[in-house]
């Protein structure tokens, strides 16, 4: 792999989002702040508070996590998938100097980016309505990095599995939304029998959760712990979605 | 002197075989045709060149290196122009090139000045800033030529250049690769046009489920098989090329 090839893909991605951001960023963006305005505010009205914290301020944290997992998930499952098979786009890329290697390292950095950049307009839009206690939060925004790449890695070995683009639809039922409800973003899990905090534990978007919380407050709680377990499972999956997505794309 | 050599090339798919132990070499600056109905397997000796696809046995040197350790360096001085259009359908037309030139490591600077020079080699400087959904199909094919000379080549590979374009069109793309062959840049090309393969072959290849049934200049195997390609090829072959109105 050769990191200067794979971000010649990732100036590719770039290229073509700077041309469409204004439809897509509609997709990651309206649809957070819509959690936030139904959940914090209508539902704030009668939950009132979590742990003596005002219910809309303690999902805040929550919906920067998850705003950068579905813009990972979304670009790595969907976005990679339509490049691989309908527009070609890897066949393109592959008749040149980038390798295979390369192109999913590129796809992997630029999913992780979007992760990133889609965090961090929440991080800016909580932080002006008041909803953060700490400047401190802007710590939050390499740490989006590396769960965005854990994100994209898992997106990858979907991509390099599924038979169709229908079948994304399992992904996101079966794996994607039972992690955004049941990571803590919500509600803390220990209201929920231990069983569900337990496989919580196993799932990335309980520590970015963590980590967002923490720092957003002003706190350390978790934040160490969390960030070595990310960071532990972005080394560890890596290997498997570039076997797999290898496998995939050179047949 | 021989810029590629292939020996002993076999591809499976699953349980089907799609080339059958097959040998060529091509030498510098000749045109060499590889000729077949579709499923004959020339698709994929093509993605064999450019390293898209992983022989499953059999090895392949070109510029005397074997493909699968220096693809990078391989692919630095190749061109392709696949079959399929897979331009960047979201950005324009010039944008296409530029982007596609960073994959080379060419500096944007001398990038956009080879971009508009090869739009206007193919005739495409009008439609320099609109996005290629606004393109015809020969357009298309046009710009995919562009690209794929961006980095000057000293191999083109063309996977059926011309099929689906009107005869206009199909006598222009003629037109720039007899220029490229004047500029001694060796040209690889799969047809199932008999025209195309006499026009611009030097060497022809004849395929048939994957195998190769024979290899000699357009000129000799008519001399040898008498009367003209099609018939050699029927001779070969036991059947017609498909969508072949010669």
């Amino acid at each position: 792999m050769n990191i200067k090839r794979a971000f010649r893909v990732w100036q590719r991605h770039f290229a073509v989002y700077t041309r469409l951001y204004r439809s897509s960023i509609a997709l990651n963006f309206v649809e957070p702040a819509l959690f936030l305005v139904a959940f914090g505010i209508g539902l704030g009205a009668f939950v009132k508070e979590i742990e003596g914290i005002p219910y809309i301020k303690y999902i805040a944290p929550g919906i920067i996590a998850s705003s950068s997992m579905f813009a990972a998930t979304y670009e790595c499952t969907y976005g990679t998938y339509v490049r691989m098979t309908f527009q070609k786009t890897f066949d393109a890329i592959l008749a040149t100097p980038v390798n295979v290697n390369d192109l999913i390292a590129g796809e992997l950095m630029w999913g992780a980016t979007k992760s990133m950049f889609y965090g961090t307009i929440i991080i800016i839009a909580i932080s002006a309505f008041r909803l953060v206690d700490s400047p401190l939060v802007v710590a939050v925004i390499p740490v989006l990095f590396i769960s965005g790449l854990i994100f994209a890695e898992i997106s990858i070995i979907c991509a390099s599995i599924v038979p169709g683009i229908d079948s994304f639809n399992y992904f996101y039922t079966l794996f994607i939304t039972p992690m955004f409800l049941f990571s803590g973003i919500f509600f803390p899990l220990n209201v929920l029998p231990p069983t569900v905090a337990k496989i919580a534990f196993w799932t990335p978007l309980y520590h970015l959760t963590n980590i967002c919380r923490s720092i957003a407050w002003g706190k350390t709680d978790y934040v160490i712990q969390s960030l070595i377990w990310l960071i532990g499972v972005a080394c560890l999956i890596a290997p498997v979605s570039f076997i797999l997505m290898k496998k995939r794309i050179m047949k | 002197m021989e810029v590629i050599i292939a020996k002993g090339l076999i591809k499976d798919y699953n349980h089907t075989r799609a080339v059958d132990n097959i040998d060529f070499a091509i030498k510098k600056g000749e045109c060499f045709g590889f000729l077949g109905p579709n499923g004959a397997g020339k698709t994929t000796v093509m993605r064999m060149l450019y390293c898209a696809t992983i022989p499953t046995e059999g090895e392949i040197k070109v510029f005397g290196m074997d493909i699968q350790s220096n693809g990078s360096t391989i692919k630095s001085r190749i061109g392709v122009m696949p079959q399929d259009d897979n331009l960047d359908l979201e950005l324009t037309v010039i944008k296409n090139l530029i982007v596609y030139a960073r994959y080379f490591d060419i500096p944007p600077k001398v990038s956009k000045k080879m971009a508009w020079q090869l739009l206007e080699y193919v005739d495409l400087t009008a439609k320099a800033d609109t996005t290629i959904k606004t393109l015809s199909g020969g357009m298309k094919r046009s710009l995919l030529l562009a690209r794929a000379l961006i980095n000057s080549p000293e191999i083109l590979i063309l996977d059926e250049p011309t099929t689906g374009l009107d005869p206009h069109s199909r006598h222009n793309v003629w037109d720039k690769l007899k220029d490229l062959q004047k500029n001694s840049t060796t040209l690889i090309l799969t047809t199932h046009y008999m025209e195309e393969a006499e026009t611009l072959c030097d060497m022809v290849a004849i395929m048939d489920k994957g195998k190769i049934v024979e290899v000699d200049s357009p000129k000799r195997l008519m001399e040898r098989y008498g009367g003209n390609l099609e018939q050699v090829y029927l001779r070969l072959t036991g059947k017609r090329l498909e969508g072949d109105l010669v």
